[in-house]
């Protein structure tokens, strides 16, 4: 046990912490875009798991790492243009339309693995950087700044996405939308259109999470990669209140129960695997306890528009 | 569900017909829908769709054992759809019955071994109760949350269903596990078989085909008598409609959320039960098969009808085992069904406004006719 708490182990936890922490980033960020806008697009997972498997493929066949994550982009496009269609212009009941999206996203990223690769194979994916000076302070220089490009550019996303929403014009209508679709309609502002461009966003950030995953976390896929991360993303929107800050503190908190857990185990700290799998679900559903309520949710959430009702 | 807002008078019988058979066509629209777009990306894959779907089609009817399969998967299917149908009526979105059958496979096997002594005639049914109670319990805690905490539920049994999965993980590897495996040195993960007494008859010997599936339809028409025919149940459809009504009615909208999950969470304990009691006769891994998930889509296909979930489920069995059979036959992943299944919740729910749309022009058409006939 003393070995868990030597400063080698916390500052092992504490830099895994922050690697884990790029595709809840990623995924959650994309996801607050979607819900601010009033879509809850429960279908993440899946999106994830595609934009894994093409990423992985691309760089597999290629060796091309920018040439992946664009094609993990271009999918998650893709499925975010068919959960729209289906939610926004169709008006479908969004819990129902995002379980589908996931079990087509599964299904698709499983399909492909098995007729396009077969076996569980590794890639060269995202190298280390290590940024110049600071990446030489002891400890925090290990921790903070020295990691792969897609981490940096996760945790970059989080002021990006804040200025985004509430400072632009585009961010603020994004939340009109979430609040008060028909005042915003009134207003000449097209619900859809929004509602097309949020849900999309949120979708090619979701492909992007799932292509760090696969080409910067553990350079490999298989089937079922994420084990339900996407789920445990869309959770951290609810508990990070909607705000990228929030967003931010719910990941780390994560990603460092899951790199504590990882880390037992390397340890062989005497406790059952499966109990120490069950951590982060067990914290998904405390944190949802806790945040619910706490903080006001789009007014608008998971509710279709219909001009001329209400 | 498609509001009411046309007054059934002024509509012939014709008009409902027709009204009828639109909406049941739906569904097969959007499986024709996905088989479409699963072809597209078969062509894509340079796998010869016609050969993959063939491949479907004879293996559930070429043979006598395809056909039974069919029915044996159909049994679990019905049984977690009835479960959907309870909670998604009450407007609670279940996502975890995944979970709630590993609980129920775990309920019936823990029970049946403790008190394996027991006669048959108490111990069978005392099991299918200990596996209803088992999945009820783990639909009551997201219902719980739900009512209490206004906790999300689809999030919540997303993570049950994680949970669960550890769960019998643990125990399958720990407490329960086959005591012969460990004396062999194999250390499979898997339970001791179930005391033969609990076994469900085999209907047609040589096949798997068990009482099991005649329990499910006795079941699916209880659950229709009980939402359409009880206070209780129409309070749960009630409150699904219309919660603020429901509220103003003096109904405990919370605790009849509540309670649909928990009645969710029973039905597919259930389906794990008959599961292990009538088809592998022990708890392993994989006992659920993804019937979490494909018996929402038999839910939804059925129009989330307990009477109409007999034919569906009996549908979506037939896909799963043809799926199995083009798998071995022709070597196309069976994940092509589940990628399908995706693609048919996707427009089962997005054709539900299509219908509604169409069944609001029909009454607007059909008013429009009405006065000028009274002119």
């Amino acid at each position: 046990m003393n070995e868990l708490f030597s400063l080698a182990v916390i500052t092992g936890i504490l830099t895994s912490a922050i690697r884990l922490a790029t595709p809840y980033l990623f995924a959650a960020v994309g996801e607050a875009f979607a819900q601010s806008s009033g879509v809850v697009n429960l279908g993440v997972d899946g999106i994830m798991l595609v934009g894994a498997f093409v990423a992985f493929y691309v760089t597999l066949q290629t060796g091309n790492l920018w040439l992946a994550v664009l094609a993990a982009a271009l999918v998650g496009l893709l499925m975010g243009l068919l959960m729209s269609l289906i939610s926004v212009t169709l008006k479908a009941e969004q819990g129902i339309s995002g379980i589908g999206l996931y079990m087509f996203g599964l299904g698709l990223s499983s399909l492909l693995f098995k007729l396009l690769v077969g076996t569980v194979q590794t890639i060269d994916g995202f190298k280390v950087i290590k940024i110049p000076l600071l990446g030489d302070i002891p400890m925090i220089g290990e921790i903070f700044f020295q990691h792969s490009l897609p981490v940096y550019a996760a945790f970059l996303l989080v002021p990006v996405a804040w200025w985004f929403l509430e400072k632009t014009t585009w961010g603020l209508k994004i939340k009109a939308v979430g609040q008060n679709p028909a005042a915003a309609d009134s207003l000449g502002v097209s619900v859809d259109k929004v509602r097309y461009f949020s849900v999309c966003l949120g979708s090619v950030l979701a492909g992007l999470a799932g292509a760090s995953l696969s080409t910067a976390l553990v350079n490999l896929f298989q089937e079922n990669l994420t084990a339900g991360l996407g789920f445990i993303a869309v959770a951290l929107v609810y508990f990070g209140g909607w705000k990228p800050a929030g967003i931010l503190v719910g990941a780390l908190l994560f990603s460092t129960v899951n790199a504590f857990q990882l880390w037992m185990q390397v340890l062989g700290v005497n406790i059952s695997s499966d109990v120490a799998v069950m951590l982060p679900y067990l914290l998904t559903i405390a944190a949802l306890v806790f945040a619910t309520n706490r903080v006001r949710q789009p007014a608008a959430l998971n509710k279709p528009f219909e001009r001329g009702e209400n | 569900m498609p509001p009411e807002s046309h007054p059934r008078s002024q509509k012939s019988w014709l008009d409902d017909w027709k009204d009828l058979a639109f909406r049941a066509a739906l569904p097969f629209l959007a499986m024709l829908a996905a088989l479409l777009i699963g072809a597209i990306v078969l062509a894509f894959l340079k796998v010869n769709p016609l050969t993959a779907y063939a491949a479907i089609v004879t293996g559930v009817f070429g043979s006598m054992s395809g056909f039974t399969q069919s029915l044996v998967k159909a049994t679990p299917l019905l049984l977690v759809g009835l479960g959907i149908c309870i909670a998604f009526r009450a407007s609670m979105i279940n996502i975890g019955a995944e979970g709630q059958i590993i609980l129920g496979a775990l309920g019936a096997t823990a029970w049946s071994l403790a008190f394996r002594n027991w006669p048959g005639w108490i111990l069978l049914p005392t099991t299918l109760i200990a596996s209803f109670i088992a999945g009820a319990a783990w639909g009551f805690v997201p219902g719980f949350l739900k009512a209490r905490f206004r906790v999300n539920e689809i999030l919540s049994t997303v993570m049950m269903n994680a949970i669960a999965l550890q769960l019998m993980n643990l125990l399958i590897r720990g407490p329960l596990i086959d005591q012969a495996g460990v004396t062999a040195g194999t250390y499979l993960a898997q339970s001791e078989k179930l005391p033969e007494s609990v076994w469900l008859t085999r209907l047609i010997p040589q096949t798997l085909l068990h009482t099991g599936a005649i329990l499910a339809v006795i079941l699916a028409v209880v659950v229709y008598i009980f939402l359409w025919r009880t206070t209780i149940g129409f309070r749960i459809r009630a409150v699904g409609l219309n919660p603020d009504a429901s509220r103003y009615a003096g109904v405990n909208v919370p605790a009849y959320q509540a309670l649909s999950l928990t009645l969710a969470g029973g039905f597919a304990g259930l389906a794990g039960a008959v599961e292990v009691m009538g088809v592998h006769h022990r708890l392993l891994e994989g006992i659920t098969s993804g019937y979490g998930f494909s018996g929402i889509v038999a839910a939804l296909f059925g129009g989330l009808h307990p009477l109409g979930l007999i034919p569906a489920s009996w549908l979506f069995g037939s896909l799963l085992v043809g799926a199995d059979k083009m798998q071995r036959a022709v070597q196309v992943p069976s994940a092509l069904i589940d990628t399908l299944l995706g693609l048919v919740v996707l427009f089962v729910v997005g054709s539900a406004y299509i219908s509604q749309r169409w069944a609001a022009r029909r009454a607007i058409a059909v008013s429009k006719a009405g006065k000028e006939a009274e002119a």
